[in-house]
């Protein structure tokens, strides 16, 4: 186990605090071996005032902020261990779910501890209820809430280690340097961190600087590396929840009613029980399971089970009445034009989004009296392991919940549905269950990005925009966990975490006057989520199209208009890359056109210029350039990646990808009908180029969908002459 | 219970299943075979993507006795001994996963592409329809261009 707090240990060599920020503060408690905590604060444990009051401007605290001061509360209680074996250990408090964290964050300790790649393991921690939502996945502010404590870290380990070495040798510490995992003697003599762990452990104070190290002298930190997993993921040993081998697991299957939160009035099971293989039927709040000795047989005894269903929560409810009911959620407006100036305006509508990650809701459980154990990729194991808890009666401390890495997320595996009910399996039968949703429980059952309104309007006059205002309603977005909890956890009342994520959010990035933005959520019990950029995925994309239709009511040039209103010089530059990158204005032939647009959130910017071709069946993206402005890059090739991603989300949810809600029950039952994009609608060409680079590193896993979005209406809009109105445009 | 034998990346396995048991699930439960993902059931998402006899299948469509003395290959058995074929090293190349729960089944149909078409055309590449959720798709074309050359 790692060593997690040990208040007194640095402390009772420096009692009037003089190391102050320089002191080692908790070490080696159970592990002879050095296990550096990070910190840079005098008293570990101890909350102090970085959580900030709500609400204020997005530009001044965002969201990552408050991921990041979450993470800064305990980042003492990170832990990096060095293994007799020269293994360096850094347990992530973060879920990989293809973002690349793991292997920024190796780069990072690699870099820092001046240890081989190779040598470096970033395993996900478990469930840490002292870790709170500091565990927590989202907003994407990984990489950006440990850069600080994870450089600590890997510093102090290192200043350590080498004074272990210079104590070994009777050098001056000063004259050793450390690379490869090893540190080295100015005669060529070398010792690995291995051989000095235990020695490092007993360094009371470090001989040399446990500052992290200077940009300059980066190896890594900026060099396109490929993920550390990749050989694992091609030859098909990388493992997901249902590829653990947790012995005696029973494949289980879940009945799920016809309509959104149908509920169980009765069901007979018997038949199904005779079926080959089927070993239980358990009635579940959600749905009635079946377990057998395998998925094939559970699948197949769904169908032999008598339920009667309850109604649902939204029976009778389809996608027109909550269209209505938006619209009348948005006040009217508060800023009339005068007699010389000129309106413009529009409403738009974005459909309800499944996220579909490729791997279903699945869980593995094994409760027993006294004691549960769970495997799960979550974002949120915190939140997890208490719900676990709660279901099955234990205390949150008897669960042991693994965190494992998940087949893709985009904000759906901040909830934990699937552990609940392999839990509860597992409790009534007393067997290690494997848990699996089907896609169609997934695509009706699982969460959507919640169906939006929108009323864009802007005022202008003499070329000037003088006002400009957006009203946004939407169905509820279920905040209660991930970063929601985070908010709550900062202080945000509940009932108003949807609109303290939306203040802390949105941000017009135009010098557009008087600016007024607002949200009005709309209540229906539905199981709704954030969806990766959340908000801002129709919020931002929504306002660039209005500065495509504002440009063009001014008679000016998408790009020129732009560039005139931005307000930093950051959104001038990487719209300045795109444009010239990408050709703007270039001659295209009739039904094919450019389009662009821009977002920047999570202190990073981000612009994108498609090219679309409108004449054959349905649209195609055929060129993408975008450019980003990330601040600090830690590895060029996952940031691409992240934007490359980004992208086809904004060409699905722009062009192609929604759930229809029909009488209380989502229509599109697979990627049949669920229409995500594919190879062919992909770009056959796509740049991304990384612009800026210097101070600390911005978030980047939502950063591009709304200008991708954005800029896919915007080339599709100038391509047909038609206005972009409801999204996607072929639902 | 029926039992079959096939070739299972080159090795001849004999296993008792029910005659309409998913091919995915003979692999995956009975065989503990796990590259092959489960993402839709119904052949339209292609993560369960393998070969049989050399062609690119969805192992979710078929069963146990559609494959009786045929060679299924899934990832594991791509690239012989723990080595990596062309496709693997060049996904590897252009830094191709993200979450990686698809890629089995891509490398597969990319492999399978590769070998009917050396040269395969973008409109060629088009066709592939494996749903990649991360969007991975400009790297895949990229991945599979590169291992064309090699």
């Amino acid at each position: 186990m790692p060593a997690h707090a040990s208040p007194d240990a640095g402390q009772s060599e420096d009692p009037a605090g003089l190391l102050t920020r320089r002191r080692f503060l908790t070490y080696v408690v159970a592990a002879p071996v050095l296990t550096v905590a990070a910190s840079s604060v005098i008293t570990p444990g101890k909350a102090y005032a970085v959580v900030p009051s709500p609400p204020q401007p997005e530009n001044i605290l965002d969201l990552g902020d408050v991921m990041v001061a979450a993470t800064k509360q305990v980042e003492d209680l990170l832990v990096l261990e060095v293994t007799p074996d020269n293994r360096v250990v850094f347990r992530v408090p973060r879920a990989e779910v293809g973002q690349g964290i793991t292997t920024a964050l190796a780069m990072v300790v690699a870099d820092e501890i001046d240890a081989r790649l190779t040598d470096v393991e970033v395993p996900l921690e478990e469930a840490r209820q002292d870790l709170g939502t500091a565990q927590s996945t989202g907003g994407s502010s990984s990489v950006r809430a440990l850069w600080d404590p994870v450089r600590s870290i890997a510093a102090e380990a290192r200043a350590r280690l080498v004074t272990a070495a210079a104590e070994r040798w009777d050098l001056p510490a000063r004259s050793l340097s450390t690379r490869d995992t090893a540190v080295w003697a100015p005669d060529g003599r070398s010792a690995t961190y291995g051989s000095l762990t235990e020695a490092a452990a007993e360094v009371a104070v470090p001989a040399v600087s446990t500052d992290p190290k200077p940009s300059s002298e980066y190896r890594l930190i900026g060099k396109s590396t490929p993920r550390i997993d990749a050989r694992s993921i091609v030859t098909g040993q990388a493992r997901f929840a249902l590829d653990v081998d947790v012995s005696g697991a029973l494949p289980t299957v879940v009945i799920r009613p016809p309509t959104l939160k149908g509920t169980v009035e009765s069901y007979d099971g018997s038949a199904a029980l005779r079926m080959p293989g089927v070993m239980a039927v358990t009635e579940l709040p959600s749905g009635v399971a079946v377990t057998a000795k395998t998925f094939d047989q559970a699948l197949k005894a769904r169908s032999a089970v008598d339920v009667t269903w309850g109604r649902g929560t939204v029976d009778g409810v389809s996608d027109a009445e909550i269209k209505e009911r938006l619209a009348k959620a948005i006040p009217s407006s508060t800023l009339p034009a005068l007699l010389d100036q000129r309106v413009v305006d529009a409403t738009f509508d974005f459909a309800f989004v499944n996220h579909a990650p490729m791997e279903v809701g699945s869980a593995v459980a094994d409760v027993q009296s006294g004691s549960a154990e769970v495997w799960l990729a979550t974002k949120s194991p915190t939140g997890a392991q208490s719900a676990v808890a709660e279901a099955v009666e234990l205390d949150v401390d008897q669960v042991t919940l693994h965190v494992v890495r998940g087949g893709g997320s985009f904000g759906r595996r901040i909830y934990h549905e699937p552990a609940v009910e392999a839990a509860l399996v597992s409790q009534a039968i007393g067997k290690p269950v494997k848990l699996m949703w089907t896609r169609n429980d997934d695509m009706r059952h699982g969460r959507v990005r919640p169906r939006s309104h929108h009323k864009l309007r802007a005022v202008h006059a003499a070329g000037q925009v003088l006002s400009y205002e957006h009203r946004m309603s939407c169905v509820e977005l279920d905040l209660g966990s991930g970063t929601g909890q985070a908010l709550v956890d900062a202080g945000y009342v509940n009932p108003t975490v949807g609109s303290a994520f939306y203040t802390l959010s949105q941000s017009c990035p135009y010098h557009f006057g008087v600016v007024t933005e607002s949200l009005n959520e709309v209540s229906y019990d539905m199981p709704t989520a954030t969806w990766r950029s959340v908000y801002s995925g129709q919020a931002r994309t929504a306002e660039e199209i209005l500065v495509d239709e504002i440009a063009k009511a001014l008679g000016t040039d998408a790009v020129v208009m732009r560039k005139k209103f931005l307000k930093t010089a950051e959104a001038r530059a990487v719209l300045d890359k795109v444009a010239t990158e990408g050709e703007w204005g270039r001659a295209m032939s009739s039904g094919t056109a450019q389009g662009v647009a821009l977002h920047g959130e999570y202190r990073s910017i981000a612009a994108c210029l498609v090219e679309i071709d409108c004449r054959g069946t349905k649209p195609r993206v055929t060129k993408a350039v975008m450019a980003l402005d990330v601040g600090r890059q830690v590895n060029p090739s996952g940031l691409r990646a992240q934007a490359m991603g980004s992208l086809m989300d904004g060409i699905s949810t722009v062009l192609l990808a929604g759930n229809h809600l029909d009488d209380g029950a989502f229509r599109e039952g697979s990627f049949s009908d669920f229409q995500y994009a594919r190879q062919a609608d992909a770009p056959l060409e796509c740049d991304v180029h990384l612009v800026g680079g210097t101070g600390k590193p911005g978030g980047v896993g939502e950063l591009c969908v709304p200008a991708a979005a954005g800029a896919v209406a915007n080339a599709y809009a100038r391509a047909t002459g038609k206005k972009p109105r409801t999204f996607p445009i072929n639902f | 219970m029926p039992s079959y034998a096939f070739k299972l990346n080159d090795k001849n396995v004999t296993v008792e299943a029910p005659a309409d048991m998913s091919l995915l699930w003979v692999l995956r439960d009975l065989l503990g075979v796990t590259g092959p993902k489960y993402g839709c059931g119904v052949g339209v998402c292609r993560a369960c993507t393998c070969h049989v006899n050399g062609q690119a299948v969805q192992v979710c469509t078929l069963t146990a006795a559609d494959v009786v003395g045929k060679k299924v290959t899934t990832i594991e058995g791509l690239a012989p001994d723990g080595g990596l074929h062309p496709v693997q090293q060049a996904w590897m190349d252009e830094d191709v996963a993200q979450c990686g729960f698809c890629q089995p089944g891509q490398i597969m149909q990319a492999a399978a592409l590769l070998k009917a078409k050396p040269r395969p055309s973008d409109a060629d590449i088009d066709k592939i329809m494996n749903v990649c959720r991360c969007g991975t798709y400009c790297r895949i074309r990229k991945a599979i261009k590169r291992a064309a050359t090699t």
